[in-house]
């Protein structure tokens, strides 16, 4: 099944973010998140790394009229920070890879089962 | 144990009792749960406040019969358990007062560990029933989706009463392999705890002291049993060093850099006695040798330095007769502090890549092994394997200083 996990970081994990990336905990810790993900296969190759939420715009259309709105959809301690697509055999094995995610310690993962509309290709 | 747990102890003791007791006689232990769960919830909150009732088992039935009585009330259509249980627990308030409450909790263990019982499902079921843990709390130590692990209690429970798994002890016979079961699914709650919270926060220590609770309702019950003693050992062994393993910034302590001085004397001591006591049934089993390991890493605050080579015939002894892939990855870590580090890289070898593919441990010490090696590029592979596949942030951390270390 395939599922896609919702990166929510809190401030301090933004923060992290201007940390050199050579030698950041915090980017060791996602690189070697992807990387354990790719060698076990299950990465669909579908995800990324977001900018933080103050580079959001939220639109939205009211009666007709455009409203723009500066900054993220919903003002919540933690922010989307990223997604990714993942194809596991089910939510037991796809809450653990939530579980292993850096972004679960200070911040949440949310784990959604991808809706299958049935199009085909 | 503070003031809270040991009342706490006490009400989940005198629950098990209640649930084992009314779920032999109607043969459904769902009714039995129901009828029981909110005496326990209320005996949670008011015993702590008012003191633990000379009569535990009389106050929990007294309180559920309360209830039963006015759901029967309330509810127009009775749920067709109801009055069977109702019955029962009728039936049980008239037991003789003086004598302890029969104590059927035995049977239970053995019933939820059943061969006929989806093994992934064992633990939870005892914690549930034995203990009157809730779903929720059991699904976030196991990590499965609340709704989903009720869902499975549920489908286990209706099991046991439409297939008619028997409420009895086992036959001689097959008595080794049954007991071997409840101590399986014992460890897993334990083993569960171990693994993802390391921390030294009490509200995360999730499984630890419920699986050495219904280590200890085991031992009582069935105190001849050898491997049940050596569980529990193993289980007090690895307890007593929880406060250890980490230091004061919160970062992760490898068991060869801890300070005994942080190890607990009385658990410690506690453990040494029960397999003691095991070692005089001279039956040596797994979990004999698994405590006999710790006890052999902690023997190190007597004398300072630590017995690799007793370590060593350990595990080539507990990989003799139970070989699981947790037994290698230590064979391999033990080789690895003794500096043996070739022996150490044969042994995970051995291994085959799928069996390994998320398990962290074993990359953790693969990587220790190939640095050992000097093999430092394929070392800082497997560090970043490892570090990927943690859950914890103090473990990562230090991996990743050791990632660093390399150069």
């Amino acid at each position: 099944m395939e599922y896609m996990l919702l990166f929510l970081e809190s401030k301090e994990d933004f923060a992290a973010r201007s940390e050199d990336p050579k030698t950041s905990p915090y980017w060791g810790a996602w690189m070697a998140y992807g990387k354990a993900m790719a060698e076990a296969g299950v990465t669909k190759g579908i995800g990324n790394a977001l900018q933080p939420p103050d580079t959001a715009t939220v639109v939205r259309l009211k009666d007709g009229k455009r409203l723009v709105q500066d900054g993220p959809f919903a003002s919540a301690k933690e922010q989307l920070g990223g997604y990714m697509i993942i194809e596991v055999p089910g939510l037991d094995q796809a809450l653990e890879w939530a579980a292993r995610c850096p972004a679960a310690v200070r911040g949440a993962v949310e784990v959604r089962p991808v809706l299958d509309i049935g199009c085909g290709d | 144990m503070d003031a809270f747990t040991t009342v706490e102890a006490v009400a989940r003791d005198s629950y098990g009792r209640l649930v084992a007791y009314l779920s032999a006689r109607s043969r459904d232990v769902a009714g039995a749960e129901d009828a029981l769960s909110e005496a326990l919830q209320t005996a949670l909150v008011v015993w702590p406040r008012d003191g633990v009732p000379e009569k535990p088992e009389a106050w929990l039935l007294a309180t559920a019969r309360r209830r039963l009585i006015d759901e029967a009330r309330r509810t127009e259509v009775r749920d067709r358990h109801q009055p069977v249980v109702q019955l029962l627990v009728e039936e049980a308030m008239t037991l003789q007062p003086d004598e302890p409450f029969p104590d059927e909790r035995l049977k239970l263990l053995f019933l939820c560990a059943h061969p006929a019982i989806d093994a992934a499902v064992r633990t939870p079921l005892m914690l549930q029933t034995v203990l009157g843990l809730d779903a929720t709390r059991i699904a976030s130590a196991f990590l499965v989706a609340p709704a989903a692990m009720a869902q499975r209690l549920v489908r286990a429970k209706a099991k046991i009463r439409l297939a008619g798994i028997p409420f009895v002890l086992p036959e001689p016979a097959e008595w080794p392999a049954r007991l071997e079961s409840v101590l399986e699914a014992i460890y897993a709650a334990y083993g569960t705890a171990w693994d993802h919270t390391l921390g030294t926060d009490p509200t995360l220590q999730g499984l630890a002291t419920e699986a050495i609770w219904l280590g200890q309702v085991l031992v009582r019950l069935v105190p001849e049993a050898a491997e049940a003693l050596g569980l529990l050992a193993l289980m007090l062994h690895c307890e007593a060093r929880r406060l250890a393993r980490r230091d004061a910034a919160g970062d992760y302590v490898p068991l060869s850099e801890q300070s005994p001085a942080l190890w607990s004397v009385p658990l410690m001591d506690a453990a040494e006695q029960l397999l003691a006591r095991a070692a005089t049934f001279r039956t040596p089993g797994r979990f004999q040798l698994e405590a006999a390991i710790q006890s052999a890493h902690v023997h190190r605050r007597f004398t300072g330095r630590t017995e690799w080579d007793a370590i060593l015939q350990l595990y080539d002894a507990l990989i003799g007769c139970s070989p699981t892939l947790g037994a290698l990855v230590g064979l391999a870590a033990a080789l690895a502090e003794a500096s043996r580090w070739h022996e150490a890289a044969a042994v995970l070898d051995e291994i085959p890549d799928d069996a390994v593919a998320g398990y962290q441990s074993y990359w953790a010490v693969r990587a220790h092994v190939l640095a050992g090696q000097g093999n430092h590029a394929v070392a800082r592979e497997a560090y970043t394997r490892a570090i990927g596949l943690s859950e914890d942030e103090a473990v990562r951390r230090f991996l990743q200083r050791r990632l660093s270390g390399l150069g």
